[in-house]
């Protein structure tokens, strides 16, 4: 059995190419909001102008993340940064209508969602687009969103990916309970200790036959969980020695789930701040941090960490020499901190701000800018670093994060994407019409033991 | 609203189930529909093979029509409140202020067992229809107008005043298993503020009828249908719209009605017969009714007739409101766009000052 899977192959094998993805970021401090050229997070124009010039550069995929609860900051809804976002399914829907060729990627989380609605949202997505749609599944590893949903915060921290993995293989089986492409559909039973489902698909099969699987997260649960049920990683991994470190680890789990060396491409989450030249690319670099980071943001930043109000700190001095409040740290501002850590970490900090000379200013723009996602460069000179990312095979390609909206994927698509493919490293044409299809990978096929019972009409 | 106005012209709905998946298929129908000057497209959802997402199809209609309303049927048992009040306002975003919600309460074993809990009967049903409807209205208001300041100087991006908890809890006589949202909404106010939501009369009681914009008639004939609009509009008055529930099988290509009329809907009242008999039908029930929701027997054949005798007849005489360009669904039912409760409740002590 296990012989007759590695028949895959252990072998990982470079394909030579990248493909861009765009990730519209809906909750962020990444996104430039206070430049006038600055448009509406939330107007379908900015989708529309993002996904179709995505679409001209012929990007492989379109990604909106989620999150189900506002972040808060010392006790109430954080002020500073972009937020409020479009549920992912419903724009990607109207997308689908605008759009010809690119990838529709969901991020939708498998806690506070029920299995057979998903899997049908998904799949109706998946077909009203022609085979575009893929799900990036996440687990979501805050109890506090369950305040917004029926089952509260019902799943334990240990549990998420045990859940999240009966979840997904109960959606493949609802989208793989068709005999034909045109039914009739199996019925999908699943008796589980967090959920039941007993659901007939009502949808049939899409072009793509199902959705393309996305899954973000890290932790070797993560990874593994990955390696066992995702076509693709959108993966935290952008600089070059830690992605191929990525790739070695991917390949490693993928190979032991039996899936074979090349079943998980990996796009890492990215920044590109580009220009004619390298002078003017750091130039610009200097601008678009200093608009994501400003005055405020340092000391809010530094707020969730201290617990306290820090306002009358200057942001251009050193770092608080107060101590943080360690009660009120608590995981409920979504940063994910554990407040018995605050004061080690503040020795720490202070220690590291001094070494180096840096003003609270930027001590937090080196803590949270994009700084290992980020390429900066001329055109040329970032599109020999990439073509070294798809000769070693680091990588499959890059999702983007653009931090301008609705203009920041100009440059890439009319300046870095004719540099790459006059290198051979990025597509020429789409290569068919679904996302499965763009990205290369195989037609799923449905192992034996997911047959259950079929239904009569 | 209507009753009180002196214009008695009436809207038309479409129900474009029917229309497949397709995408080519849902914009044809769309389109069709918008043509033919039907003021509202609506999109059935129920747990039957062959069909997609309502919401998602309504979606993927938004950017294709310019002033057609896009109304989806969405469920409020089986589904999370949450959930449900953000694809409802990402729809509104999605297609300019035109979006809708009839609000179903699904008494479907099948739906039940899919997401693994008990089916809902009787009062359950209403109980959890008005739940659902609170807590998306909640959230719709949790982010009052204007809340994205994006102010340089501050560095705000929100107004954080202008956020709100929906702190939503089930009420303790609640049939179901009670339950809570936190909120605020994770996408700011719809466009339209609040999307007009529309209800069966049949869910009114558990459903109150403050919390609906629009009642949806159903009655066993055609014949019964101007009654049972009078008997609900007796009971609403006249600030909630009244629509009628029609089926409509038409007489077209040289075949009767007569012969067609094997796919109409056992339930409903149904008008199967010549295109100039269904104008006078129309003709008289606009009077009475706010609006009638039509539900072809068979998609295109029909809505090729609609579009081409009877609308333009009904427009003719004058039943017909007028389609309004980048108007709203509100606009169409003549409701104002309504302020967030929770500015009035902040707005009171600052009035003062
Ligand atoms: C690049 C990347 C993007 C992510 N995007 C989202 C998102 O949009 N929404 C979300 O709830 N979680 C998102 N996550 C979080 C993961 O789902 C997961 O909850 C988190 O990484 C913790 O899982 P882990 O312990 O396996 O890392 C993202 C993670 C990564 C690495």
């Amino acid at each position: 059995m296990t012989q007759h899977i590695r028949a895959k192959s252990d072998i990982f094998t470079p394909s030579g190419q990248l493909q861009f993805g765009v990730f519209f970021q809906g909750v962020n401090s990444g996104t430039i909001w206070k430049a006038p050229e600055s448009g509406s997070q939330t107007d379908f124009e900015s989708f529309r102008r993002i996904a179709q010039t995505a679409e001209r550069g012929l990007f492989a995929a379109f990604f909106l993340g989620e999150g189900l609860r506002l972040r808060e900051h010392l006790g109430r809804p954080h002020a500073l940064d972009v937020v409020g976002r479009p549920d992912a399914q419903t724009m990607l829907a109207a997308l689908a209508a605008v759009t010809r060729n690119i990838g529709l990627v969901a991020t939708q989380n498998t806690t506070y969602n029920d299995p057979a609605d998903l899997a049908h949202r998904l799949a109706s997505l998946d077909l009203i687009s022609g085979g575009r749609a893929a799900w990036n599944i996440v687990t979501t590893d805050n109890a506090w969103t369950g305040a917004n949903f029926r089952r509260g915060g019902y799943l334990d921290h240990a549990d998420r990916y045990r859940h999240a993995e009966a979840f997904v293989e109960t959606a493949k089986r609802i989208w793989h309970s068709w005999e034909t492409a045109a039914g009739p559909a199996r019925r999908v039973v699943h008796e589980g200790q967090h959920y039941t489902v007993d659901v007939t698909a009502r949808l049939p099969r899409s072009a793509q036959y199902r959705p393309v699987l996305f899954q973000a997260g890290d932790s070797p649960e993560g990874r593994n969980f990955a390696a066992r049920q995702a076509d693709v990683i959108f993966s935290a991994h952008p600089k070059f020695d830690d992605a191929v470190e990525f790739r070695k680890d991917l390949v490693e789990r993928s190979v032991a789930a039996g899936r074979g060396a090349n079943a998980v491409q990996i796009m890492p989450a990215s920044e590109f701040i580009l220009a004619p030249t390298a002078e003017e690319a750091l130039e610009k670099k200097e601008w678009v941090r200093s608009l994501q980071i400003g005055p405020q943001q340092a000391i809010a930043y530094l707020e969730q960490f201290w617990g306290r109000e820090l306002s009358s700190y200057d942001p251009d001095g050193p770092l608080p020499e107060i101590d943080p409040v360690v009660e009120e740290t608590s995981e409920t501002r979504g940063s994910g901190f554990h407040g018995a850590k605050a004061r080690q970490l503040a020795d720490q900090w202070r220690a590291e701000a001094k070494d180096k000379g840096l003003s609270i200013r930027q001590f937090v723009t080196s803590k949270t800018a994009r700084i290992d996602s980020t390429f900066t460069g001329s055109y040329t000179a970032v599109a020999d670093q990439l073509a070294e990312y798809a000769r070693v095979g680091a990588v499959d390609g890059f999702n983007i994060s653009p931090w301008l909206i609705p203009t920041g994927l100009d440059d890439i698509v009319n300046h870095l994407v004719p540099e790459l493919q006059e290198r051979g490293v990025y597509p020429t044409e789409y290569r068919g019409s679904t996302l499965r299809e763009h990205l290369g990978l195989d037609t799923p096929v449905r192992s034996a033991d997911e047959a259950v019972e079929p239904v009569r009409a | 609203m209507t009753a009180s106005s002196t214009n008695r012209a009436g809207f038309l709905a479409i129900e474009l189930d029917g229309a497949g998946w397709d995408g080519a298929d849902i914009t044809r129908a769309a389109l069709a529909a918008e043509w033919a000057g039907f003021h509202a497209a609506t999109f059935t959802d129920a747990p039957a093979p062959g069909r997609a997402n309502a919401l998602q199809r309504a979606a993927f209609a938004g950017p294709v029509t310019q002033t057609i309303a896009l109304v989806p049927e969405v469920d409020t048992v089986y589904t999370e409140p949450f959930h449900v009040s953000t694809q409802l306002a990402s729809l509104d975003y999605v297609s300019g202020g035109r979006a809708g919600w009839i609000v179903t309460a699904a008494e479907s074993p099948e739906a039940a067992a899919a997401v693994g809990r008990s089916s809902a009967t009787g009062v359950a049903l209403g109980q959890e229809a008005a739940a659902s409807i609170e807590v998306s209205r909640r959230l719709w208001d949790s982010w009052e107008d204007g809340a994205v300041i994006r102010d340089v100087v501050t560095g705000r991006y929100i107004d954080v005043d202008k956020l709100h908890y929906a702190d939503y809890e089930t009420p303790a006589d609640f049939a179901g298993a009670g339950y809570s949202v936190k909120g605020p909404s994770i996408i700011p106010r719809p466009l339209q503020g609040q999307l007009p939501v529309l209800a069966p009369a049949s869910l009114l009681g558990e459903v109150p009828v403050v919390a609906v914009d629009g009642v949806l008639v159903s009655a066993p004939t055609a014949e019964l249908l101007g009654a049972e609009v009078r008997d609900v509009r007796a009971r609403v008055g006249a600030s909630v719209a009244v629509i009628a529930e029609l089926g409509v099988v038409l007489d077209s290509r040289g075949q009767a009605a007569a012969a067609r009329s094997a796919g109409i809907d056992g339930g409903r009242a149904a008008f199967a017969g010549s295109a100039a008999g269904l104008t006078d039908f129309l003709a008289d029930l606009l009077k009475k009714a706010d609006g009638v929701r039509l539900h072809p027997a068979s998609l295109f054949v029909d809505l090729e007739e609609l579009g081409r005798l009877v609308l333009p007849e009904l427009r003719r005489r004058g039943v017909l409101r007028p389609v309004v360009q980048d108007g709203t669904f509100r606009d169409l039912l003549g409701l104002d766009r309504p302020a967030s409760r929770y500015a009035t409740a902040a707005a009171a002590p600052a009035a003062g000052k």
